[in-house]
């Protein structure tokens, strides 16, 4: 599950809870997408806990590639 | 220098000033090259014709007069609009001769639209002509992903722009991946380099949208996002595009083709980062609504099994065995029934031959009439013995039925019955006392057992 993108995730488990509320599911399935939904929601949420800030600029190097370093947000009111 | 002909002879041949063609036009050529190095005139553009070289010819004209132009390749290329026929411009250039055809021309250094001025025209020009192709469209706009994880951003690494969505980014998401195409946004090479920043985000392959634009300025400033090639740069874009270009009521081709125009770059990170906050509780929502949902299916579920409990086949469990009861005894009673009958009718016909044997007394008939008598007795013996095999048979597949129906079939799955030593059933813990002695009625024998206590409610859990 960790693979799935958080939309996707947050899409999945908006789709079970309708399905949960509308109550038209056999009981046995009822169980099965409610613990994929709480699963789910522990997935977002940890995703959400997790996301890290980084900031980076592209730059070539000596062989003209493109790489990534890191950058430092200017300060300084310029045009 | 030499003068033939009769008028010649009107004047004196000393005072005769003679050019050939070419002196004349090359002193024509002089006066007007020295007298025009630079002028601007102003006509409307008719026969505008660009050739294979690139250089472009068109004449400029009035309702009076006429003026060859020609524009050169290399001059062309500082023209940001695209001339046209019919364009009322302004024309700056040297006026030449061109002596092998005795013409004369504006070599047209710029070119200038009268009216509009050169970028807006160019702009309305341009806007058309992608209109046109349907780079607009609405149906080529794609959908904003709505939680991005890794944002590109081309702009100027230094201008406002920047600050500006870094400083909403890090307010309403702080922790996404953030990549800047630095490049510059005004001035020569500008628009090349926009292009180029939206080719290298894309070239990461993980970004998942792309915001282009920089901070407010004049109509010159913004003018690279004006470009045609920026505006091709973000159609071929495979992540969507928001452009984001100066203030509110600056707007730019960028804008017209891109997915999404945000008024400005603030704004822009508004419409990609949504707010942690709002996420965070809506994620908490979901996951209170799924536990809400699944515990009022569950109570639902326990109602219907309570409802089901309070059926009379499992408070009554002995009540299906008191109704077998009752169809053995009426079947044994309807069994004897028929029996007696067949019985009854059989000895009656008997009856009657026998009397009507007596009422035929003479011993000659009698003698020869005991034949007659044995066979029908016999006959009537088979017939009878027949008809009790029959009940017989009848008999046995009822008892048979009985036997399945039986309380003893019963007892067989594993139930009881307890009786008291006078044949009541104890139904109830209430039915016994302590000491008293009951039977156990098993599927094979029997206890005798005696009450050491009585329970009037018990554990067994409430189905």
């Amino acid at each position: 599950m960790s693979d799935l993108k958080f939309e996707e995730c947050l899409a999945r488990l908006e789709a079970i809870v309708a399905a949960l509320e509308s109550g038209n599911l056999p009981l046995e399935e009822s169980l099965k997408v409610f613990e994929e939904g709480v699963a789910l929601a522990r997935h977002c949420g940890r995703y959400l806990e997790a996301a890290e800030r980084r900031i980076e600029v592209l730059a070539k190097d000596e062989g003209g590639a493109t790489t990534t370093r890191p950058f430092a947000v200017p300060t300084d009111d310029e045009p | 220098m030499r003068a033939e002909g009769g008028l010649a002879a009107l004047m004196p041949s000393e005072t005769r000033s003679v050019f050939t063609v070419s002196a004349l036009t090359e002193k024509l050529r002089a006066m007007l090259e020295e007298q025009f190095p630079m002028v601007w005139v102003e006509g409307e553009i008719s026969n505008f014709k660009v050739y294979g070289s690139g250089h472009a010819y068109f004449t400029l004209k009035d309702s009076g007069a006429q003026l060859r132009a020609v524009l050169f390749r290399n001059r062309m290329r500082r023209i940001r609009f695209e001339p046209g026929d019919g364009l009322h411009v302004l024309a700056m250039g040297s006026v030449e001769v061109y002596p092998q055809r005795g013409e004369y021309q504006l070599v047209v250094e710029l070119l200038e639209p009268r009216g509009l001025g050169a970028l807006q025209l160019a702009f309305e020009q341009l806007k058309a002509r992608l209109a046109a192709e349907g780079l607009f469209a609405e149906g080529r706009k794609r959908a904003l992903p709505r939680f991005p994880k890794k944002i590109g951003i081309v702009t100027s690494p230094s201008g406002a722009a920047i600050r500006d969505m870094l400083r909403v980014i890090a307010r309403r998401f702080g922790e996404l991946h953030i990549v800047l195409a630095p490049c510059r946004v005004q001035g020569e090479g500008a628009s090349e380099e926009i292009v180029r920043g939206i080719q290298d985000l894309n070239a990461q392959g993980d970004v998942d949208v792309i915001i282009v634009g920089r901070g407010g300025g004049s109509l010159e400033d913004l003018w690279a996002f004006n470009e045609e090639i920026v505006a091709r740069a973000i159609v071929g874009s495979k992540a969507p595009v928001i452009s984001a270009v100066g203030h509110e009521v600056d707007v730019t081709i960028s804008d017209y083709v891109a997915d999404l125009r945000a008024p400005t770059p603030s704004a822009a990170a508004e419409l990609v980062v949504r707010e942690k906050q709002a996420i965070v509780e809506s994620v908490a929502d979901l996951a209170h609504r799924l536990r809400g949902a699944m515990g009022r299916r569950l109570e639902h579920e326990r109602r219907r099994l309570d409802a089901l409990g309070r059926r009379r086949v499992l408070t009554d469990p002995a009540r299906p065995l008191r109704d077998l009861h009752r169809r053995v005894d009426d079947a044994r009673t309807r069994l004897h029934r028929a029996v007696d009958g067949l019985v009854g009718a059989a000895a009656h016909r008997f009856e009657l031959a026998s009397a009507g044997l007596r009422s035929a007394s003479p011993r000659v008939r009698l003698a020869r009439d005991r034949h007659r008598y044995e066979r029908l007795e016999t006959l009537l013996q088979g017939e009878f013995r027949r008809r009790l095999d029959a009940a017989r048979h009848d008999l046995r597949a009822t008892v048979g039925r009985l036997d399945s129906l039986s309380p003893l079939a019963v007892l067989a799955r594993g139930y009881s019955l307890t009786r008291t030593p006078d044949g009541r059933i104890v139904r109830r813990a209430q039915d016994a006392r302590p000491g008293d002695a009951v039977e156990v009625l098993l599927h094979e024998g029997r206890l005798d057992c005696r009450v050491t206590a009585t329970k009037e409610h018990d554990e067994r859990p409430q189905v």
